[in-house]
Formats: structure tokens, C-alpha cells, sequence
């Protein structure tokens, strides 16, 4: 079987990108919640390549990406919510972000700012587009679906108030079985609620202190995962009926290692600089099983922290009824 | 420029530091200097949030200014400083400050934020308090939000008072004596609408007076700010000793110097991530001693058995501790 793992793949040259920058999630057999947030940026080496040299990173699914993200926003405008006192925060998104792509992409974008007026060009739309800060009107979309159409991460704002952090805006089409229209106006802690052990490992109060100490210009991050049928980024709860059945068939289709995603979540969270806000962005990356398994640690990996992990959390992440057969396949090949 | 680079040539709390030159000195009144910074470049500084301030490092010390702008893109910051003969120095060395010098400063700090979802914004402020509620002030006029502030200084002394006039209008109320005061502070506080929030600034007595009155006549906690430098950041803990005893050394740990950097600067490699004592990667096995626990992983039991400490931020509160390193 070592021969086979071996010849399969061991020159990383020949994986592709989607591979080769995959934010691999595992580094042992078990997995379980953690406040596992590190500051940004940071590279991270994996068996297959790299991640995390970036805030904001654009892959080969961008054009694709916003695309899904812009019919999902037609279908279901509740996707994006902006309480009123959020404005400025939103503003504040725009003018932090925008810069810091260019920073990351200065051959395919620019930004320009003079005072509040603004030029943001992006070749890869072909946009050259002119607004002010503050303005919500020189952005016809909307300031908070205009950011929400240049970059590929979801974007939930938290107001820090009353000693606590409440999500008051956000543009979320591509949730893991959750929807910002039924959480916006919660309290962080309310939002957590529903997740296992967190509460009794205190790890969402300890999250949210970590959260509300942020200082406007440091920048964190953490990954979370689950799984996902088919390369849906759209599972959330409003869209349950449309996916959540495969949940109950996948174990047994033949078509599992490709049809089954591993997704993980890259999250971002940075103090916005002027309005104070917080800002959690949510970057979601799908790779099937039969990619994980071209990269034999991965493989190893993965099959033993879904043949560890405890009934509760397999659960609550949705993948009860098929962990084990994803499971056995990776463990088995 | 890295931070760690900076750390060891800087005082510790200017951390992620940046080198500003002195754009402008102008006299507020005898006794107030404004000093604006701006990058020697020209470039544009970080945005900050309305009531920041700013660590301005001076000789061997380093003081928290507030910022009087809006925060929004600035070409400069801007402090006001009054000038006290018998402090620690550094208002004297603000003011012995002219335009051209090199100063090294922190990253604006927010302790002191305006409430987004306020519906006025009550603004209250003594002598150089006006500072970081003209931030406010600013902050308010640039996204039109409600505000009012009562300035209380006396005739002739007070700072920005141009300023607060422009900015306010109709909405600033001005008292030059104590009596005034408390007659416009109680109207105030009876006769605000509801969702106001009440931020003050000035001497220390003048802002208990304030929140004391507020929360007398029922404003809830949530609505009541004041301005407090030292919230921000943990302070820099008193000087300690550690016995590592596997490596069988010891090493002094200065103030205003993690444990776990002093650990690091031993040659010891500490796994670590977020060096704000809530990822729980850097635990140390503790044998002797008590900690002084300033980190928000372990739980209030863990704590007190103290047996394990998260060395970047916690502390000492005995002179020496043992470590199982």
C-alpha cells in the first residue's frame, strides 16, 4: 500500500493550485474546538504547498464565486443586512479592504483616494468605478453589496457595545448552515449558542473577549470546517431544503470521493480602523475527497479525525450519516 | 520595519511603532500647545477611531495624548497638551517640541468610542478634556450624527473653543464657572431623549461628579463613558524572577517585558500564536510560586491552582517564580 501512496503523489509540482493552496485544516488525528486564532498573514506550509500569505485572496473561482454570490443576492436579498448605525463600519470596510487588495494585487487593480472621492479599478470585472465615502448613492448596488461583489469572503460587521459584540451587518451567501437575516441583531454569544461544547469550554466568551481587545490595525485569523455535497458553496439555512436531503444518500453513492467536499473556512477578524467596528470575513475553500487524497497525509489525516470525532460535533456540523463512510474510503484507498 | 526590531531600541509599549515628524506647534492658549505629526513622506496615516489616542514617546518614558481629528484617512495627527511643571516630563517635552523633529509614536489606540447606535451624543468636558470629545465632536458632524457638549473651562484658558463653536453651533454650551455648571449639568441630564450616551473628559474628581449625578438620576452604565488611558493595554506589571529549573538558570523579567519574551531572549523556543493569552499555546508548567493570572484561557479553577500560567501576558505576584522549563 506504501508503493501505491508513493507513486500516487509525491512530486508536489505536478498537484494543481487548488491543491497546492488549500488552508488544510488537520495537523493531527483528532480534531476539537479551539479559540485557534494566530495573527494574518502568516504562511503556512503543507504537505501539498501553501496558504495564508494574504487577507484577501483571489483564486481561479473569483469570476465564478461572485457570480454565485450575485444570483444568490437576486433570489434572496436577505442575504445582506445593514442595521442603520452600521454605515460607517460598512464604509469603513470599503476603505481598508480596497487598498489592502491592491496592496496584494497591484498589477490587475487599483485603488485611488483624495479625501473621500474615490477610483477603484479591477481588471478582472473590467471596472473602473468613481465614488465617495460616506455617499451611499455613488454606489448604486450599495456600498456593502459593492464590496461584496470584489471580493470572494463573506462579511459579518460586529458593533462593540455594552461590554459584548452584536452582529449588525453583513453580506452572507455562502454560510455553513446558518443565515445572517435570522441572526443580524444577535449577540455574539447568542449566535454561538447553538454550537456543542463551546459554551461549556467557555470558548465563545473567550473569543469574544480576544475580539472586543482588538485594536484598530491588528489583524487575526482561525479556520473552522465541515463538509459539503457536491461544490455548493450555498448551504445555508435557507436553501436547506436543497441540500440537506444529500446528506442522507451521499454515504451510499458510488460518486462519494468526488461528489464529498471538505470545506474549510478561513476567517478573518481585523478592527476596522475608523468606525471601530469589527469584521469578521469568511472565505470558504471546497475540495473533494478524491483531491485530499492525492496528497497521502491528508488523506491519513482526515480519514482518522472523522473516524475520531465524538457524535455531538459530527452532529452539529451535518455530517453524521456520512462521516464514517468518508471515513472508510479514505482509510481504505 | 518590524515590530520586534523596533521593540528592543523602543520603550515596550510602543509596539508596531511609527516614525512621525513634527508638521506644526501652535499655541492653544499660555499653558496648551497643539502638535501636529505627519508622515515624512507624506503618506497617508492609519484611520482612527473618535476619542484614540496616542503613545508619544519621550526620552526614556512614553505618554498617552488624546487625538483632537476625525480620524478618518488623516494626513496628520493631531494633539493638545497641556503643560505640567511638576509631572514626569512629558507634557515639558511635548512643548519643547518644533516642527521638523523625529518623534516615534504608537498606533492610535481606541479606549474612549463613540456608540454607534446612540441617538445623541452628549458630550462633557473640562479643561484639556475637550480633547478626545472634540474627536467626537468631528466624527458626529462627519456622518451627521446628533451631538451637543457642554465645556466647561475658564474665561480665556479653555482650548479649541473656536473649533467646538464651529462644530456645534447651537449645540455647545460654554461654562467659565463652577456654579453654571452644575445648573447646565442637571439640566442636561434630565432632559435628554432617549438613547442618548453621555461621554466626559477632565480631571478625575470633575468626571466621578459627572457619572456619580448621571447614574443618580438613572442613566444606566451602558450609556455612560469616560475617558480612561491605562483600559487599553494591560499596564507593564512589576519586575520578577524566574527559576527555570530544567535549565537550572534564572532569569529577571523587567517590567514592561512579557515572560514570554524574556523566556524567547533566554534561547528557549515557547510554542506561542496569538501573545494575548487567549489561544492557550504558550502554557508553562509552574512549581513554585504564585502567578499573577492576566489571561482570558485558563478557567477561574485552572487559575487558582496555579499550576500552569500563559507566559505572554501573565505575571508574578511573587519576587520569583519556578518553572518547569
Amino acid at each position: 500500500m506504501n508503493t501505491v501512496l508513493n507513486d500516487t503523489v509525491r512530486d508536489t509540482d505536478v498537484l494543481p493550485e487548488r491543491i497546492k493552496h488549500f488552508p488544510f485544516p488537520f495537523s493531527g488525528d483528532i480534531y476539537r474546538y479551539s479559540a485557534n486564532v494566530e495573527p494574518s498573514r502568516k504562511i503556512i506550509t503543507t504537505e501539498a504547498g501553501a496558504w495564508g500569505g494574504r487577507l484577501v485572496h483571489i483564486d481561479e473561482h473569483y469570476l465564478a464565486e461572485l457570480k454565485d454570490r450575485d444570483e444568490v443576492l437576486e433570489r434572496d436579498p436577505s442575504r445582506l443586512q445593514v442595521l442603520p448605525h452600521m454605515r460607517p463600519a460598512v464604509w469603513d470596510a470599503i476603505s481598508t479592504l480596497l487598498p489592502a487588495l491592491v496592496e496584494e494585487y497591484p498589477d490587475t487593480l487599483s485603488f485611488a483616494r483624495e479625501g473621500n472621492s474615490c477610483r477603484w479599478r479591477n481588471s478582472l470585472q473590467d471596472l473602473d468605478v468613481e465614488f465617495t465615502i460616506g455617499d451611499d448613492t455613488s454606489l448604486p448596488m450599495g456600498p456593502l453589496r459593492f464590496l461584496g461583489s470584489q471580493i470572494q469572503d463573506d462579511l459579518v460587521f460586529l458593533d462593540h457595545r455594552q461590554d459584548a459584540l452584536w452582529l449588525d451587518a453583513g453580506v452572507v451567501t455562502f454560510a455553513a448552515d446558518w443565515s445572517v437575516g435570522f441572526d443580524v441583531g444577535m449577540k455574539f454569544m447568542e449566535v454561538h449558542h447553538p454550537v456543542p461544547r463551546v459554551k461549556e469550554e467557555k470558548i465563545a466568551s473567550r473569543a469574544e473577549q480576544f475580539l472586543m481587545r482588538l485594536q484598530p490595525g491588528e489583524q487575526y485569523r482561525r479556520t473552522n470546517w465541515t463538509l459539503t455535497i457536491d461544490r455548493r458553496l450555498d448551504t445555508s439555512t435557507e436553501t436547506y431544503p436543497d441540500w440537506a436531503h444529500d446528506r442522507i444518500t451521499i454515504a451510499d453513492d458510488p460518486a462519494l470521493p468526488d461528489r464529498l467536499h471538505l470545506r474549510v473556512e478561513v476567517q478573518h477578524m481585523i478592527r476596522l480602523p475608523h468606525s471601530g467596528a469589527v469584521l469578521f470575513m469568511v472565505r470558504s475553500y471546497l475540495l473533494p475527497l478524491s483531491d485530499i487524497a492525492r496528497v497521502p497525509v491528508w488523506r491519513e489525516n482526515m480519514g482518522r479525525v472523522l473516524a475520531e470525532l465524538p457524535d455531538d460535533m459530527a452532529e452539529y456540523k451535518g455530517i453524521i450519516h456520512y462521516a464514517k463512510a468518508a471515513s472508510d474510503w479514505l482509510l481504505a484507498n | 520595519m518590524t515590530a520586534t526590531a523596533l521593540q528592543t531600541k523602543f520603550h515596550p509599549v510602543l509596539e508596531g511603532t511609527l516614525q512621525l515628524e513634527v508638521t506644526n506647534v501652535s499655541a492653544q492658549t499660555d499653558s496648551i500647545t497643539s502638535i501636529t505629526f505627519g508622515d515624512p513622506l507624506g503618506e497617508l496615516l492609519p484611520s482612527y477611531v473618535p476619542g484614540s489616542h496616542l503613545v508619544v514617546q519621550y526620552g526614556t518614558g512614553a505618554n498617552a495624548y488624546s487625538l483632537t481629528g476625525a480620524g478618518n484617512a488623516p494626513r496628520e495627527y493631531a494633539i493638545s497638551v497641556l503643560r505640567v511643571e511638576d509631572g514626569a516630563g512629558g507634557s515639558l517635552a511635548m512643548h519643547a517640541l518644533s516642527v521638523g523633529d523625529r518623534v516615534q509614536v504608537s498606533r492610535p489606540r481606541s479606549a474612549f468610542a463613540p456608540a454607534a447606535t446612540a441617538k445623541h451624543h452628549l458630550l462633557i468636558a473640562a479643561g484639556i478634556g475637550i480633547t478626545p470629545v472634540l474627536s467626537h465632536a468631528r466624527y458626529a458632524a462627519e456622518w451627521g450624527a446628533s451631538a451637543s457638549l457642554i465645556y466647561v473651562h475658564r474665561p480665556g484658558t479653555g482650548a479649541h473653543v473656536q473649533d467646538a463653536r464651529d462644530l456645534l453651533g447651537s449645540g455647545l454650551t460654554e461654562c467659565t464657572d463652577r456654579g453654571s455648571f452644575q445648573e447646565v449639568l442637571t439640566r442636561k441630564l434630565t432632559t435628554q431623549r432617549l438613547g442618548t450616551h453621555l461621554y466626559v473628559c477632565g480631571p478625575a474628581d470633575f468626571m466621578d461628579s459627572v457619572l456619580e449625578q448621571a447614574r443618580d438620576l438613572g442613566w444606566p452604565k451602558g450609556l455612560l463613558h469616560s475617558e480612561a488611558f491605562s483600559a487599553a493595554a494591560l499596564d507593564d506589571g512589576q519586575p520578577f524572577a524566574v527559576n527555570l529549573a530544567r535549565s537550572g538558570i534564572t532569569v529577571e523579567v523587567p517590567a514592561g517585558v512579557s515572560l514570554l519574551e524574556t523566556l524567547e531572549n533566554a534561547g528557549l523556543s515557547i510554542p506561542n500564536m496569538c501573545r494575548k493569552g487567549i489561544c492557550g499555546e504558550c502554557a508553562v508548567p509552574v512549581l513554585r510560586g504564585v502567578p499573577q493570572h492576566r489571561d482570558l484561557y485558563l478557567t477561574d479553577q485552572e487559575k487558582a491552582d496555579n499550576t500552569t500560567m500563559m507566559c505572554c501576558v501573565s505575571r508574578s505576584l511573587d519576587p520569583e517564580l519556578e518553572l518547569d522549563l
